[in-house]
């Protein structure tokens, strides 16, 4: 194949592409952290995810537009605004569904996803909108590989935010009331946690994380209203390799992702990046199948 | 039993009557009320997995798709001109959309609960991001598919009696299996796999077939659509996962499914009222329809034939709610 | 056995309401002193940026025309006016909403979606119905092969988009001392039926021109990186990249090369005007061409609204953004419907379209004249160069504002 022929002729594109992968991994894991977390503490898929990252990109667009700093103000910004946003939001119509069938929360959820991306086109616009935060890049190895400031700093980001998550989960007050209540609801309650408070939290933490990851995106690429399935069907992809309650293995899962990703919009050609993404979710998923299948057979 | 017997053919007889004479009389909307049978198949078709078997699916598009697409080839490519080019086409579209979900169904109708769903949503975009790769077949350019010989008049006439025809055909077919052995068993599949296979149900032979019942008529529906809008874009028409493709499901949960009804009406009134939102609230009927999916969710999760039951219960053969066996048992009763 | 009887009544009731809804439906919009258009636009979807510049097109012709007394048919005067529905962008959609632009509201003529693919659901529809459609916004050719008689564009079709690009490198090769025939180009062409017909154009040019075409990438249409195709130009080094892919093609390819370092010192693209990339993206849209329909500084002019500068600051005063071509093509089918109206001496479709196909006429967005097919054949492309952040034309040379940068900045 052309494309391969030419990855052949300038090894260092592996390269190129390999760290590309890695870093835009990074932002994937970000969001992804937030699924598991709202999937396993309250056992409902947010389809509403990529839309959050789409939001907190608008978010850290107007803080730019408004003439402050996109990176310093514009990213916390964008957490805090969908932090409140995702409050709402559950208080609205999360929490009517939260003991309900997973089945529900998808369809529910998915509802919500229409509502915000309308409503953003209605309200925004749908113009691809770019934020630029003026970092340049830097080359490396006489110019061969060449890697973004802002994808770096965004890889960082996406890490100390990992970070802090795990930290926040561990040590604090309300960190060990969510995954008491994510063990067991019912004990928690009794034993005297405010499990709706707990939600709330859990859902607003989660709008929070992937408006951080939007206001990376947008200073990465662009933002639009359109913008958010492909970072929802990710999101999936990561939680269900990683599996739930792990945030180790869903940064490593998220930088495999990006890396296979970059690879197959390489060789297969930018037209069959998307197919490949959705592609790849189907045979994770029948792989996984294939694998439970085999322990119930030892297991019987 | 008797009066019910004789109550029954009437209530068809004036529904039959309805659906033959509306076209003539509505003649401004043909088009519009052939959509609502192809609506309506849609949700039939989707209950048949998501309500009574219990597998949620978002991809029954791909069936539809394929079917368009097969359809189109055929007549493109056939030479047969255009009456038997259709029939030709739509039945190698039939064929192609059952074999698909032959192969298809092997492979993924192991998953169980969401991960199924979230699978066949994968599987419907990718089906169309594929499509529009694939030169033989347009690409992302998309296809036309052959202009009606006749008056545009007659062209909406006859499909919407073929839609007609397609959603009767699809609804007797259900009607019937689900009185049948098979109907038990898809229902056993759905309240729990593992006793149903514990109890010697072929549980993959069940839900591959049932899938295949889905194709085929997806598959023919998908094969007249395409003719029907002329026009066959592998992402907004063919594969349409995020219109068509979630419609479906909306209708079927919409319409709710205590029986084959159901999803019938469901289909009716989400087309009504998308019909009207378009009508009425230019460039915000899509924030709308998704209120609309959030409040159909959220309250009416039984869906309205599920509501009514609740509410009027008499109105579904006087059985208590509640109790426990009966209701169930109702439930799984087939007019 | 009873609730069999009341599923069939809910369901004959629900369909009645179906019926009734619709049959009560929006007010008839054909009213006895207006002549109502009909149009299915973009207001929600991928499309609706353009979608609302072809909005704000028709509604500007139709103020000022209905400003400056309406139009004349047969000694009676007329207003006009547009019905609007909205596509979202999709071509089911479509196609179903004009047919219901014809046969419930009325509408005996039609005015033209935005992009290709929309054009080309509707157009088979109208054709049915023998209802005219002045179109703005559907460049693909295949519109024009089809044999269609009631369709009308006014803008160049999309072969001709990049073409001039073309020739730019061919003449700029032969200024350094290079055989054309030792040009390496790069496509990269977003997957859908506008931009895959751009590319069928600049690929007969390649092919006319001698050019070794290296990598012919096609886009996704849900196209968030380019850094593949990127990453290919920057192995091959090409001397020029062409790139089509609406708006967000415009913008990542900009700011792509810039952020990966790949440097070609020829980029021409598409919807670099409506991606507004030198408004937002500065210096680093520097040097590069674009294709455009019109451009405010052409010496057009007609009776509606002078010249091309006078429509752009009539426009810029009415919506608060300088017009990009999408809205003045969208003036200009207007235009054409209402010179056609007033010369056909009646409201009869059959009439009016054949007065439509007679149009010659110039319009501040440019001279019409339609071929047998209808297309316009009377008005060139322009191409633009962004220097000092401003879109300067610098092709063909009978309109250049500026002269051709040759190669990009570094």
């Amino acid at each position: 194949m052309d494309s391969i022929g030419i990855l052949l002729s300038a090894p260092w594109l592996m390269l190129q592409l390999a760290v590309d992968g890695v870093l835009i991994g990074a932002l994937f894991a970000l969001a992804a952290y937030g699924m598991a977390l709202v999937w396993g503490v309250m056992n409902i898929i947010n389809i509403a995810q990529g839309e959050f990252v789409m939001l907190g990109g608008f978010v850290t667009l107007f803080v730019a537009q408004a003439g402050y700093h996109p990176l310093l103000l514009g990213v916390p910004a964008s957490a805090v605004a969908l932090f409140v946003l995702g409050w709402i939001i559950y208080r609205l119509i999360i929490f009517r569904i939260v003991d309900g069938d997973l089945f529900i929360s998808i369809l529910a959820t998915f509802g919500i996803s229409i509502l915000l991306q309308q409503l953003a086109n209605q309200l925004f616009g749908a113009d691809v909108r770019t934020v630029s935060a003026d970092l340049g890049s830097v080359a490396l190895f006489g110019g061969n590989l060449v890697v973004g400031w802002i994808k770096v700093i965004a890889f960082f980001a996406a890490l100390l935010l990992g970070a802090g998550l795990f930290l926040f989960l561990k040590f604090s007050r309300l960190g060990q009331a969510i995954r008491a209540t994510s063990q067991n609801s019912r004990a928690a309650r009794i034993l005297g946690v405010d499990t709706d408070r707990v939600y709330a939290a859990t859902y607003a933490i989660n709008a929070a994380i992937c408006g951080a990851a939007g206001g990376l995106v947008v200073m990465t690429w662009f933002t639009h209203p359109f913008l958010g399935l492909p970072y929802t069907v990710r999101s999936f992809m990561i939680v269900v390799v990683a599996g739930l309650g792990n945030l180790m293995a869903v940064l490593w899962a998220g930088l495999g992702l990006g890396i296979a990703e970059n690879y197959a919009g390489f060789i297969l050609g930018a037209e069959f990046q998307a197919a490949f993404i959705f592609l790849l979710l189907v045979v994770i998923l029948v792989w996984r199948n294939h694998r439970l299948a085999r322990r119930r057979m030892v297991l019987k | 039993m008797k009066s019910a017997a004789r109550i029954r053919p009437a209530a068809y007889l004036v529904l039959l009557v309805a659906s033959l004479t509306a076209p003539l009389v509505f003649s401004n909307y043909v088009t519009q009320l052939a959509f609502l049978w192809v609506m309506v198949l849609f949700a039939l078709t989707w209950d048949l997995l998501g309500g009574q078997m219990g597998y949620n699916s978002f991809g029954n598009i791909v069936f539809f798709g394929i079917g368009a697409y097969a359809c189109a080839v055929v007549q493109r490519d056939w030479g047969l001109g255009y009456a038997p080019g259709l029939a030709v086409g739509m039945l190698a579209a039939a064929v192609l959309a059952v074999g698909a979900a032959a192969v298809l169904g092997a492979a993924i109708l192991g998953l169980r609960g969401h991960y199924f769903a979230i699978c066949t949503l994968g599987l419907g975009i990718a089906a169309g991001e594929l499509a529009a790769g694939f030169d033989f077949i347009g690409a992302g350019s998309g296809l036309v598919t052959p202009v009606f010989p006749g008056e545009i008049d007659e062209r909406n006439l006859v499909y919407y009696y073929l839609f007609l025809a397609l959603a009767a055909a699809a609804f007797l077919t259900l009607r019937w299996l689900y009185s049948r052995q098979f109907g038990l068993g898809i229902r056993a599949i759905r309240d729990n796999e593992d006793k149903a296979e514990a109890m010697g149900i072929h549980t993959t032979r069940y839900k591959i077939a049932a899938w295949c019942v889905s194709a085929f008529f997806l598959g023919l529906s998908g094969a007249g659509v395409g003719n029907l809008i002329g026009f066959i874009d592998p992402r907004d028409v063919a594969f349409a996962a995020s219109t068509f493709g979630v419609w479906m499901v909306l209708m079927a949960i919409l319409g709710g499914s205590v029986s084959i009804w159901g999803p019938a009406i469901g289909a009716v009134v989400f087309h009504v009222t998308q019909e009207l939102f378009w009508t009425y609230l230019l460039g915000w009927q899509r924030v709308a329809l998704g209120l609309l999916i959030v409040v159909i969710v959220v309250f009416f999760p039984q869906g309205i034939t599920g509501w009514l039951r609740t509410r009027w219960p008499a109105l579904f053969g006087n059985v208590p709610v509640g109790a426990p066996g009966a209701a169930e048992g109702d439930a799984e009763a087939v007019p | 056995m009873k609730r069999i009887r009341s599923a069939a009544g809910l369901f004959a009731a629900a369909t009645l309401a179906l019926v009734l809804g619709l049959t009560v439906g929006p007010p008839a919009s054909v009213r006895a002193d207006t002549i109502t258009f009909g149009a299915a636009i973009s207001i929600t979807g991928k499309y609706s940026t353009n979608g609302a510049n072809t909005r704000d097109g028709y509604d500007l012709a139709v103020e000022r025309v209905n400003a400056k007394g309406g139009v004349m048919v047969a000694g009676k005067k007329y207003d006009i006016a547009v019905k609007f529905y909205d596509d979202e962008s999709t071509p089911a959609r479509g196609a179903q909403l004009v047919e219901r632009l014809i046969n419930q509201d009325g509408v005996k003529f039609v005015l033209g979606p935005y992009s290709s693919g929309l054009t080309k659901s509707i157009a088979p529809v109208t054709e049915k119905y023998r209802i005219p459609m002045v179109e703005g916004n559907g460049a693909a050719r295949e519109l024009f092969t089809e044999g269609y008689r009631y369709i009308f564009a006014v803008l160049s079709t999309s072969d001709q988009y990049l073409s001039s690009a073309m020739d730019l490198a061919a003449e700029q090769a032969q200024k350094d001392g290079r055989d054309p025939k030792s040009l390496k180009v790069v496509f990269a062409f977003e997957n859908d039926p506008f931009s895959q017909d751009v590319r069928a154009g600049v690929l007969d040019d390649a092919k006319r021109l001698g050019m070794q075409v290296i990598i012919d990438d096609k886009l996704p249409t849900e196209l968030n990186d380019m850094s593949a195709t990127l990453n290919k130009v920057r192995a091959l080094k090409p001397d020029l990249l062409v790139v089509s892919g609406h708006a967000k093609g415009a913008t990542l390819v900009t700011r792509q090369t810039k952020e990966m370092r790949v440097y070609v010192p020829m980029l021409a693209m598409t919807h670099c005007d409506s991606a507004k990339i030198a408004e937002t993206l500065g210096k680093d849209a520097e040097g590069i061409l674009c294709a455009s329909q019109w451009d405010s500084s052409l010496s057009y002019a007609d009776k509606w609204f002078g010249s091309a500068a006078d429509y752009a600051r009539d426009f810029n005063k009415r919506f608060g953004y300088l017009p990009p071509y999408q809205a003045a093509e969208s003036t200009a089918a207007v235009l054409v419907f209402v010179d056609a109206l007033s010369r056909a001496g009646s409201l009869d479709t059959e009439a009016v379209r054949n007065a439509v196909a007679g149009t010659d006429m110039q319009t501040f967005y440019g001279n019409v004249k339609f071929d047998s097919t209808g297309k316009n054949i009377a008005k060139p492309m322009v191409l633009y160069q962004i220097q000092n952040s401003e879109y300067k034309v610098v092709a063909p040379t009978k309109w250049a504002s500026a002269k051709f940068m040759h190669p990009m900045p570094q």
